[in-house]
């Protein structure tokens, strides 16, 4: 097993990393270039965030962000990567990232609000970049679950399984289940494309269609499923488990009974 | 369920006699009462899972007639008008549209789609189940193995049941599965193409698969499947069940309880237990929520889309085949003809049928290729213990094994998700299991079954260990055991043991191929053998089995009591 | 392993020939009945009998629990409330079956006799039975002069051979012979790419780096067969830095800036191959795995898949918007006979 982790991670540290940097390098030229991403800017902060921003960042993110964000061997440059990619890489505690590995895992978060507030105003500050969206973008009551579903369905369910439960990529990478994820952030990962996530700009999904799929997932997520446990949601897998194990287990254990003879 | 003839004796005869006579006198009853009314079945937990099969196709067929009341199979265009809020104006097939009206707006209709589809999975696995129990006692031998055949076609058409029903909620789940049934059926050569097209009736995915495969799932399979169950029932009475060995159990008796009252009590009382389960499992735990997965639409897909567990190994055969060998090499071959190339694609035809046609064809074979190999033309009434016919149960097991793999294998995505490892790592340790591990589990199989057996003759020469330390006037710590009963001691050492028979020469001095190969066989399957204890064996162990040790005398006095 | 069979051959070196009456156990015949509780016990049986009668009470509270369910939760388009109601139902019927169930079992085991019954085994076949048997099957014969009149079988087994292919002839209705619309798609040169599902036409500079967009050709959601057209036209388009993507001469100006769009249906069983990484430019498919690598024209890397996922040509119109420059230039998904 050891064995077999340490086989999957060592190639992709050099190659991921790779990838990622030209990734970043791209991605600071193609968000800058397109202007609708900045009209998403709503939350807007002061020159003081910046600078105590500034401070954390030197303090926690750049011994691999580097001094000034602006990339080093271990990590991409922040340049670009905009307000919405630091509120929800920090702020769902993915970073900063424990370990090297096959994509950053869900940590309890580091920062308070505030702290990640002024992180993310600092690397937003550096170069224009998706903005953290205001509370009324995100509100899932004024989205359609039905539109949402459907795009939801076309768009994301091929990784994140129809019912927001999660499914793998490849070596080691997995899509992550949706469910407890807040608005805000399901939001800031379909404009910023964290880990290998695709970028949903708001040129292909538009900021109300973003809202319908959040109404869509908090709606499934917050009425559960109708007919008992969910199982996971993870389709025939969990259930042909579950009839072998418990259903035929309880089976059994009336047949047993039932054979035995009366004390 | 059959007891109300049975059970007559239990009610006054004075009023329901006239009424019994009434009928008798027409239809001529009481023959069925003298030959079923105490006839014996032996009990034995194992003998119960034919009867959960039975019975969970009794409640398909209650909660299955309830759904089509009000399923629609039609793949005409609507738009949802339902109570279910997060699909509300979605364009889909009607199909999908009644099934979530029975889902959502028909009472009791969710429960029942859940017990039907709980029940399906039941089914499916009590056949598998009970087909396992009789392979490894051996209930398959002779005069039996018609009755086998009969079982495993049972089982193909569980599987067919299972398959067309999975289909019809039309929803995007269950339209994935067609979609990778079409793509098989693609790969099958020169008349693939035309399978495909015949069957939805034009370019996938059509507008006549559904209704197509409802025809099936509700009339045709269900219909044949019961003829076999008459079938396969009528060949248990004829034959009587089998037992397992033991006191007062002979080839040429049957030792149980008879139908009325005790049998039929407690087999009509586990009908409403299956049932009783059932329900509870569907009404506390989700299955198949059609809701989430929305309507077919040949864009979208679902991570995690796989097919009901008994399928799965069939999706998993698929997954383990490499398309691909390095960077230069494809399984997609290209057949030069005059006409112009064809293709074969092997990457998808060989896993697709190559498991299934091995562990079909071995399955529908077995009685004949073991009679053969064992030369045994007797028949056969008592069971053998698994331990008591190791190269059989260890050949079960690997099947089983082989099948497990693959099973596993369509779930490969959600192993490496819930175990955090790669998805590849996965299938590139399951592809050498597929291979590998029937081999080590059948060596390990038999293994464990000869020392299970070893153990057996242990217990039947020495008695059992009591864990009771004595010391000896002389000295000697031993360990007192303790004889067991004749009845336990008759259970150890009554079964077979077959040896391994050597080919005999014919006239001219010469071994025929087929007797080399026999031989061949026959050692393979008997040469590890643990023989069962004679009464010689015992009388000697009880007198002289440790020589000429010192002691040896007050051990006897003490482990004989 | 060697030890094994050193001590098997000691064992079978002890035996004599298998068989021999006087080297097996002797069968001591069924154990002496052991009575029960509640038939010692009158106590014991009395108890027993009002166990059995509390478990036919319990179906019969769970029935009522049904109809409370049926009746008095009404359904509310709430999903809670839905569950709460199959819940009620289930239980209902679970305790009113396993009720009935575990009474009619436990009253079996406890207050039934317990006497272990012996029968008989009858011949499967007597063989005075037999030859009966075979003497009606030869009289039937000879009766019927089948042997006697080889005109009469042989043209009888010709038409019973013959009969039944009507039977599988008028089954070719099903469908439509393939012709050649595996090998065509709706794309075409000038046809928009647009969104799935809304149809709206996609700019090139929508398509930022790191972004997949599910595509479908212009007009579809018009089209009378939608769904066929469907399988076999939907597109993910993708864009990536052009020094990335390695094109095989001849296709250079298959894609635009950096933008391509590949056949979204697996070349394996036809799956979509939705899944797109963005840093390591691979495309997944969720139902078997196959791999496709973006940087060497969606050649598999890994999985069940034999075939590149097929390439579709693109380009930009007068309005900026990308359109299809051709059809695919083979066959799109899974493979078939005549694919070649």
């Amino acid at each position: 097993m050891k064995a077999l982790s340490q086989r999957r991670r060592h190639p992709l540290a050099a190659v991921a990393l790779l990838l990622m940097a030209l990734l970043v390098t791209g991605g600071i030229y193609a968000v800058a270039s397109s202007a609708n991403e900045a009209k998403a800017q709503a939350v807007t902060f002061t020159a003081n965030d910046v600078e105590e921003g500034g401070k954390l960042f030197a303090a926690n993110c750049a011994s691999c962000h580097g001094m000034g964000a602006t990339g080093s061997d271990a990590a991409p440059s922040l340049v670009g990567a905009g307000a919405a990619s630091v509120d929800f890489q920090v702020g769902s505690g993915r970073m900063p990232m424990q370990m090297d590995g096959p994509q950053a895992q869900v940590k309890p978060v580091q920062f308070t609000d505030e702290q990640v507030g002024q992180m993310a105003a600092y690397v937003a500050s550096l170069g224009a970049g998706p903005a953290i969206p205001t509370d009324e973008m995100v509100d899932a009551s004024e989205g359609d679950p039905a539109h949402g579903g459907e795009l939801f369905r076309v768009n994301c369910a091929m990784c994140h399984n129809a019912a927001a439960a999660g499914g793998a990529l490849t070596r080691g990478k997995y899509a992550p289940a949706i469910d407890g994820t807040s608005e805000r952030h399901i939001y800031e990962a379909m404009v910023t494309g964290p880990q290998n996530m695709p970028v949903f700009s708001d040129a292909n999904i538009t900021p109300e269609d973003k809202q319908d799929i959040i109404a869509f997932l908090k709606t499934i997520e917050s009425q559960g499923s109708p007919g008992g446990a969910a199982l996971g949601s993870l389709g025939p897998v969990s259930e042909g488990l579950f009839i072998w194990v418990a259903g035929l287990g309880v089976i059994i254990a009336f047949t047993v009974w039932l054979t035995s003879r009366s004390s | 369920m059959s007891s109300s003839t049975a059970t007559q004796p239990y009610v006054p005869k004075t009023r329901v006699g006239k009424v019994t006579d009434y009928v008798d006198s027409r239809v001529g009853g009481s023959g069925i009462v003298k030959e079923f009314g105490r006839k014996i079945f032996p009990d034995h937990w194992t003998f119960m899972f034919g009867e959960v099969a039975l019975y969970t196709f009794v409640i398909l067929l209650i909660s299955g007639t309830f759904l089509t009341f009000f399923y629609d199979p039609s793949m005409a265009e609507t738009h949802y008008e339902g109570s279910y809020l997060p699909l509300r104006g979605v364009e889909m097939s009607v199909a999908y549209a009644s099934s979530l009206d029975i889902s959502f707006d028909i009472r009791g209709g969710l429960f029942m789609r859940q017990v039907h589809h709980w029940s399906a999975l039941l089914f499916v696995a009590s056949v598998a189940v009970h087909m396992l129990r009789v392979f490894f006692t051996g209930a398959f031998r002779r005069p039996r193995e018609f009755n086998w055949v009969v079982g495993c076609v049972l089982l193909i058409l569980s599987l067919a049941a299972g398959f067309t029903g999975y289909s019809l909620p039309d929803d995007l789940l269950s339209g994935n599965g067609l979609r990778i049934i079409d793509g098989v059926m693609k790969a099958i050569p020169v008349v693939g193409t035309y399978l495909s097209f015949f069957l939805f009736g034009g370019e996938f995915p059509g507008t006549a698969i559904i209704g197509r495969l409802y025809v099936l799932h509700i009339l045709l399979i269900p219909a044949v499947i019961l003829l076999m169950i008459g079938i396969h029932l009528f060949m248990v009475v004829l034959h009587k069940h089998s037992q397992f060995p033991g006191p007062g159990r002979t080839n040429t008796n049957v030792v149980g309880y008879p139908v009325g009252p005790v049998y039929a009590a407690k087999a009509g009382g586990f009908f409403f237990i299956v049932f009783g389960v059932l329900a509870a499992i569907s009404a506390a735990f989700t299955i198949n929520p059609i809701w989430n997965y929305g309507p077919y639409d040949p864009s979208p897909v679902s991570a995690g889309t796989q097919p009901d567990w008994y399928i799965g190994w069939v999706d998993g055969a698929l997954r383990l085949m490499p398309g691909t060998l390095g960077p230069n090499f494809d399984f997609e071959f290209m057949i030069p003809f005059p006409w112009g190339d064809n293709a074969l694609s092997l990457n998808v035809l060989f896993p697709a049928l190559v498991p299934a046609t091995i562990i079909f064809a071995l399955m529908f074979t077995w009685p004949w290729i073991e009679a053969w190999i064992t030369k045994d033309k007797r028949e056969h009434h008592l069971l053998d213990r698994p331990r008591n016919a190791p190269t059989r149960t260890a050949i079960g097991v690997a099947g089983v094994v082989f099948y497990c793999i693959q099973w596993a294998a369509a779930s490969s995505d959600l192993i490496a998700t819930h175990f955090l490892v790669s998805l590849n790592d996965v299938l590139y340790v399951l592809r050498f299991l597929v291979i590998f591990g029937p081999v080590i589990a059948f060596m390990v199989t038999r293994r464990i079954a000869l020392a299970l057996q070893r153990k057996d003759r242990e217990i039947a020469l020495h008695g059992r260990e009591t864990g009771r330390i004595v010391r000896l006037p002389h000295g000697e710590f031993i360990e007192v055991h303790e004889p067991v009963d004749d009845y336990k001691l008759y259970k150890l050492v009554s079964f077979n043991s077959p040896e391994v028979s050597i080919p005999r020469a014919d006239a001219n001095g010469k071994v025929g191929l087929v007797d080399k190969v026999h031989g061949r066989v026959s050692r393979f399957f008997f040469e590890d053998r643990v023989a069962p204890v004679t009464p010689r064996e015992l009388e000697e162990s009880h007198h002289d089995h440790h020589g000429e040790v010192a002691g040896a005398q007050d051990r006897e006095a003490i482990t004989s009591r | 392993m060697a030890d094994s069979r050193e001590d098997a051959s000691r064992t079978s070196v002890t035996l004599a020939s298998p068989g021999q009456q006087l080297d097996e156990f002797e069968n001591p015949g069924l154990p002496p009945h052991r009575p029960r509780l509640a038939d010692r016990d009158p106590r014991a049986e009395k108890r027993a009998e009002r166990q059995v009668a509390l478990l036919f009470t319990i179906s019969v509270i769970g029935t009522l629990l049904f109809f409370v369910g049926y009746f008095f939760i009404p359904l509310n388009d709430t999903i809670a409330r839905l569950r709460l109601q199959n819940l009620t139902l289930g239980l209902g019927t679970a305790f009113a079956m396993l009720g009935i169930g575990v009474g009619i079992v436990h009253w079996a085991k406890t207050l039934m006799p317990d006497h272990e019954v012996t029968e008989s085994r009858h011949e499967i076949r007597p063989e005075n039975d037999r030859q009966d048997a075979e003497k009606i099957v030869n009289d039937i014969l000879d009766e019927s002069g089948i042997k006697r009149r080889p005109l009469i079988r042989n043209t009888l087994l010709g038409a019973v051979v013959l009969a039944p292919l009507p039977a599988i002839a008028i089954f070719r209705d099903l469908g439509p012979l393939p012709g050649n619309v595996l090998k065509e798609t709706m794309w075409d040169a000038g046809v928009r790419l647009t969104r799935d599902p809304s149809g709206t036409p996609i700019r090139a500079s929508d398509v930022t780096r790191g972004s997949a967009f599910h595509v479908i050709p212009e007009g579809l959601n018009e089209v009378e067969n939608k769904l066929e057209e469907k399988a076999k036209a939907v597109v993910l388009l993708m864009r990536l830095d052009p020094s990335e993507l390695n094109p095989s001469p001849g296709r250079e100006n298959w894609g635009y800036d950096g933008i391509v769009a590949y056949s979204k249906i697996c070349t394996h069983v036809g799956c979509p191959v939705a899944l797109y990484e963005q840093h390591t430019h691979h495309l997944l498919c969720p139902c078997h795995q196959s791999t496709f690598d973006l940087e060497q024209e969606c050649k598999v890397i890994f999985g069940p898949a034999a075939r590149p996922l097929p390439q579709l040509p693109i380009e930009v119109d007068d309005e900026g918007y990308l359109v299809a420059s051709s059809d695919f230039q083979e066959p799109v998904g899974p493979s078939f006979w005549e694919r070649g």
